[in-house]
This record gives structure tokens, C-alpha cells and sequence, in this order.
């Protein structure tokens, strides 16, 4: 996970835990029923547009509101490889990281980038947009180890010899 | 140094003398609360474990909220799943008896605990200075295994109340209008902590409601001072306190807020954001087509007493429906006992079994395309009532069910 590139998405300020997966739609089965209406209040064609690998770069307090557990879970069950913005919520935080989903904060990317531009992420390092570098901060081990284990629960069972 | 209140929860929680902000700690938890929104989902989690136990069962508490009764063929599937593992393994289990967070304050909460809730409004507890705070399911299970989590230490910041409330202002303008001043991140990792002369002022449910909306400005938690308001809330419940912590003189905060309650107004919160607040008044006049009054932030037997005083030998507007939802069954009986059931029926109203309804939905209450509620629920975003073209105001009881008679927004001094 040293370095990736990929296509971004950019949205706004504030982005919901009910724009990310509105309720209607939890009572699905699975993650992967569920997904197809990601974004859907906001922007209904969006998940269908998004292809794996890509990159969400977003403006504050992306993530605010509920605690639902699925709405990181269908970023990355979407293909999304990380979601750049310049804050998150804080339980959306801690949810993300838990579902193996690598959240970077940078005040000053969203400010300049264009949807389906091209940008390379050097983790723990910087983000690299038009040969102009953006420095990231460096991420603790555990939060490193939780996201290349996929999860918490996969890193528990990883640490404790269980897979 | 001095500590804050949250800082001192979480050095007793962790077993050290000091913390302060930014330090991560292992933490012990008092309390494990989780409802129907995704319980199913820990359960299946937990079963994917090897050897899978709970560290401490007794802090589990279990609450069928969400979709009560039961509103889906899936959803029963999930009730199920829920409703069997409490059973098979010896967890305290709820289901009927009222939006969690209200179950638990009436039932479980003390001072000083630190508590783990699968739900954003978990930061309610403050009302009673207990550190609640919203997590995922997955942190949720680590915490029913190991007993224990890991927790950042959050900054403080002080909000330092005086004055008192006018009449006709309640709780809900109060945090509204914090919200509005620090903006829907305004706290976001933060503690937000309460205090001082104004809040002797203000009885339980006005300071849960306080508190449980504090993760609309992104807060880790809320936390009150106990005073003997508080003291005997507990004692009411039939509970004592675990600890009772004060800030210290020198504790340190990331910023000190001071309010004068009195300069407080009638406060709507207008659609897509919580923190998108005018004066009521400016409001005045825009077509409803709901009306609802319930929640965990104002379904309690003062704001029900509140509407019922407005609408009491007066109707619900008929093009409008108005739902009236306790916030738990003690709530609803005590509304009985006191008539206030009747009022509202009398009215007009839709009265209905506690539950989240439509402050969650996708259960009861649903608003179609276009269509507007005004609400005392905890949120407004984009669908959270219903279709995603839809529109939801926030505002206090007293507003709501002056609303719900004109069909429009309106204040309580104009009915």
C-alpha cells in the first residue's frame, strides 16, 4: 500500500452517513445490495460510476451523523481506495479504519482538483496532483496493520493466528 | 494540570492518575449498549470469530428501537437474530419500551461511567456526567469480547451557562443555537462540557436533550456537571453514582463558551443541516405537511406536557399529520396518568407506541416527494425522513405543535 494512483470523485462539504447510504436501503441483505444506492440522494448515478480503485476527495466532516458501520463498508465495497478530505467525523473515522477502509485528511487538495483528474498517493507521505506535491500526515502502525488486514476483525484474527 | 470532566472518565477508565488530550488509552467500559440498527450485524461478526465470548454480559444492554413494531419481513429476520443471541447468552434485552437512550437514562446510566453505545446519541448520558459516546459495530464487538477499548483523549470545550431560560424557550433553541454559533464540526473529536450557574436552571430532560444532540456538532461526548438535580434523578431511578468528577480550576480547554440563557429565542433548524439555524420567526409561514413530536431528544414527558398545554381544546390543521411518539413506556403511561394522551387525541393527533419512527425513516411516519415535516427529532439531512426529495425543519416541542395546528410554521405565542 506504499503508493497508488487513481481517478478521483469530488464532493462537497459535510457529506452524511444518510447521503452515503440513506435508510431506506439498510434493511437490504448485504453490502453489495445495498451499494448501488450509495451517494443516492446526492448524486444517483454516482455508484454506477465509480470503478475499483478509484478515489473520493471531499471538502469537511465528511462521514457526520449516524454510526451506521455500512456506510464505510459500501465505499469500500464499491472499489473505492481511499477517501481524501479535509475533515471526517469522528465515528465515521474509527468505522472506516475497523472495515479496512484508508481515510487520508489534507486541507488543501480539495481546493484544487477536478473531478476525474488522475492523483498518486504516497502513504504516510504525500499526495501528488499535477507534478504538485500535497504532504500528508504519517499514520499510527495499528491504523496501517487494521488497513492492509482489511478490518479489525481480520486483524484480530491475523494477530491471533487465526487465518 | 487540572482535568476536565471527560479527561478525568477516561484516566479513572484507563487506570492512570492523568491524561490529556491527544494520548490514546486502553480503556475499561461500564457499559455496552447496542439497538435493531446493527446489532444483527455484530452478531454476525461474532460468529465469524474462533471461540467467541462476551468479557462481561452484565454490561450489555440490548434495545429494539428502530422499526417497533416490526415493519418488514426482513426486519423481523434481524429482530430475530437479535431477540435469540440476547436470549441464549443472558443480555439485558428491551424491545417496546422505548428509544434506547431514553431506556437507558431511565434505567442504567450513572455518573462517572464510561459507556460504549452502537448509536451517534450515545453522548447523552452527559445529562447525568457519564461519557457516552457512538461507535460502529465492529468496535462495539471488540469491546463485548475484550471488555476494553482504545480511546483518544479528546479536548474540552467549556460552555459556562448562566441566566435562565424565557418562558415559551426550551433545551432544544438552546442547542440549536450552540450548534449554529460552532457550526456541524464545531466539535468534531471533541468533549463538549456544561456548566455553571445557568444550568441549575434547567431540569433532566432538558439537559438530555443537550447533550444528546452534541454529536450534531461532530462531539465525542457531552458532559454536564452533576449537581443535586442530577443526584436526584439517579436516587429517583434507584441508582448511585459511580463517581462524581468536577473540572478542576486550572483544567485545561480548547475554548471557553459563555451563554446567557435569557438572550436564547425560539430557534428552526431548516433543511439540509443541523447547524442551518435561523430565528424561528423567520420561518413563519412555510407549508407543512407533517408535524412530529417524539425522539430521544424531545419525547419526554415535559415536552409532551408542552404540546399538549398549546393544543388543548384546539385541532391538529387537517391537512397535516401530526405525530405524537413517547419516548419510552414509562413516558407513555406517565402521559396517560396525566391526561395529555387524550388532549392530543382530542386534537387530532396520530399517537403512537415509543420507537425512533420517523426520526430514523424507514418505519413509521415516512414523508413522500416534495412534502415537509417539522420535526423534534435529532436530524434534518438530505431523505433522513423519507424520500430524497424532501424537507425537514427541527424545532422544540412548544414550535412543533403550534406548527401542527396552522399547517405552517408557527410559534406557541401564535395560537
Amino acid at each position: 500500500m506504499d503508493k497508488f494512483s487513481g481517478k478521483i470523485w469530488v464532493l462537497g462539504d459535510d457529506i452524511d452517513t444518510d447521503i452515503i447510504i440513506p435508510t431506506e436501503y439498510l434493511a437490504l441483505k448485504t453490502v453489495d445490495d445495498m451499494k448501488p444506492y450509495a451517494f443516492s440522494p446526492l448524486r444517483p448515478e454516482l455508484a454506477g460510476q465509480i470503478s475499483e480503485g478509484d478515489i473520493i476527495v471531499a471538502g469537511k466532516n465528511f462521514g457526520c451523523g449516524s454510526s451506521r458501520e455500512q456506510a464505510p463498508e459500501i465505499i469500500k465495497a464499491l472499489g473505492i481506495k481511499c477517501v481524501i478530505a479535509k475533515s471526517f467525523a469522528r465515528i465515521f473515522f474509527r468505522n472506516s479504519f475497523n472495515n479496512g477502509l484508508l481515510l487520508i485528511e489534507n486541507e488543501d487538495l480539495h481546493d484544487v482538483v477536478s473531478e476525474g483528474d488522475n492523483i498518486t498517493v504516497h502513504v504516510n507521505n504525500y499526495i501528488e496532483h499535477q507534478e504538485k506535491k500535497y504532504p500528508i500526515a504519517e499514520l499510527p502502525q495499528n491504523l496501517v496493520d487494521i488497513v492492509n488486514a482489511g478490518g479489525l476483525v481480520k486483524a484480530m484474527r491475523k494477530l491471533n493466528g487465526l487465518d | 494540570m487540572g482535568m476536565t470532566i471527560a479527561e478525568k472518565i477516561i484516566a479513572a477508565a484507563a487506570g492512570v492518575s492523568e491524561v490529556k488530550p491527544g494520548d490514546i488509552h486502553t480503556v475499561e467500559l461500564d457499559r455496552l449498549m447496542s439497538n435493531d440498527g446493527t446489532t444483527h450485524l455484530t452478531i454476525d461478526m461474532y460468529n465469524k470469530l474462533k471461540n467467541p465470548h462476551i468479557a462481561d454480559v452484565d454490561k450489555l444492554v440490548w434495545i429494539v428501537d428502530h422499526n417497533v413494531p416490526c415493519d418488514s419481513v426482513k426486519t423481523a429476520a434481524s429482530h430475530k437474530k437479535m431477540r435469540d443471541f440476547a436470549k441464549k447468552n443472558g443480555i439485558k434485552f428491551y424491545e417496546g419500551e422505548g428509544v434506547c437512550h431514553q431506556v437507558m437514562m431511565e434505567k442504567h446510566v450513572t455518573s462517572g461511567e464510561l459507556i460504549f453505545g452502537a448509536d451517534s446519541h450515545t453522548c447523552a448520558y452527559g445529562a447525568v456526567g457519564a461519557f457516552g459516546t457512538g461507535v460502529g459495530c465492529t468496535d462495539y464487538l471488540y469491546a463485548m469480547v475484550t471488555g476494553h477499548s482504545w480511546l483518544l483523549v479528546p479536548e474540552t470545550l467549556r460552555f459556562n451557562l448562566t441566566g435562565k431560560l424565557q418562558e415559551g424557550v426550551y433545551a432544544r433553541d438552546l442547542i440549536l443555537t450552540i450548534i449554529g454559533k460552532i457550526g456541524a464540526n464545531g466539535a468534531n473529536y471533541m468533549a463538549m462540557e456544561f456548566g455553571g450557574e445557568g444550568l441549575h436552571t434547567l431540569n433532566m430532560s432538558d439537559r438530555i436533550s443537550i447533550c444528546n444532540l452534541c454529536v450534531e456538532a461532530g462531539a465525542k461526548t457531552a458532559l454536564m456537571e452533576v449537581d443535586d438535580i442530577a443526584l436526584d434523578y439517579l436516587k429517583e431511578h434507584g441508582r448511585e453514582p459511580k463517581h462524581v468528577f468536577k473540572s478542576d480550576d486550572d483544567a485545561n480547554y480548547a475554548k471557553v463558551y459563555d451563554i446567557d440563557l435569557s438572550t436564547i429565542k425560539p430557534i428552526v433548524a431548516k433543511p439540509h443541516f443541523v447547524d442551518s439555524v435561523v430565528d424561528a420567526k423567520e420561518c413563519v409561514g412555510t407549508h407543512i405537511d407533517e408535524a412530529f413530536l417524539g425522539s430521544c431528544n424531545n419525547g419526554r414527558i415535559e415536552d409532551l406536557r408542552a404540546g399538549a398545554q398549546i393544543i388543548k381544546g384546539k385541532k391538529v390543521n387537517p391537512m397535516v399529520r401530526f405525530l405524537v411518539v413517547p419516548a419510552s413506556a414509562d413516558v407513555y403511561r406517565q402521559a396517560l396518568d396525566e391526561g395529555i394522551i387524550d388532549t392530543f387525541m382530542e386534537a387530532g393527533a396520530i399517537v403512537m407506541n415509543p420507537n425512533c419512527s420517523v426520526c430514523w425513516g424507514s418505519c413509521q411516519g415516512v414523508i413522500g416527494e416534495n412534502e415537509v415535516l417539522i420535526s423534534t427529532g435529532t436530524r434534518n439531512f438530505k431523505g433522513r425522513a423519507g424520500h430524497k426529495d424532501s424537507f425537514v425543519y427541527l424545532a422544540s416541542a412548544a414550535t412543533v405543535t403550534a406548527s401542527a395546528i396552522k399547517g405552517e410554521i408557527a410559534t406557541a405565542d401564535m395560537v
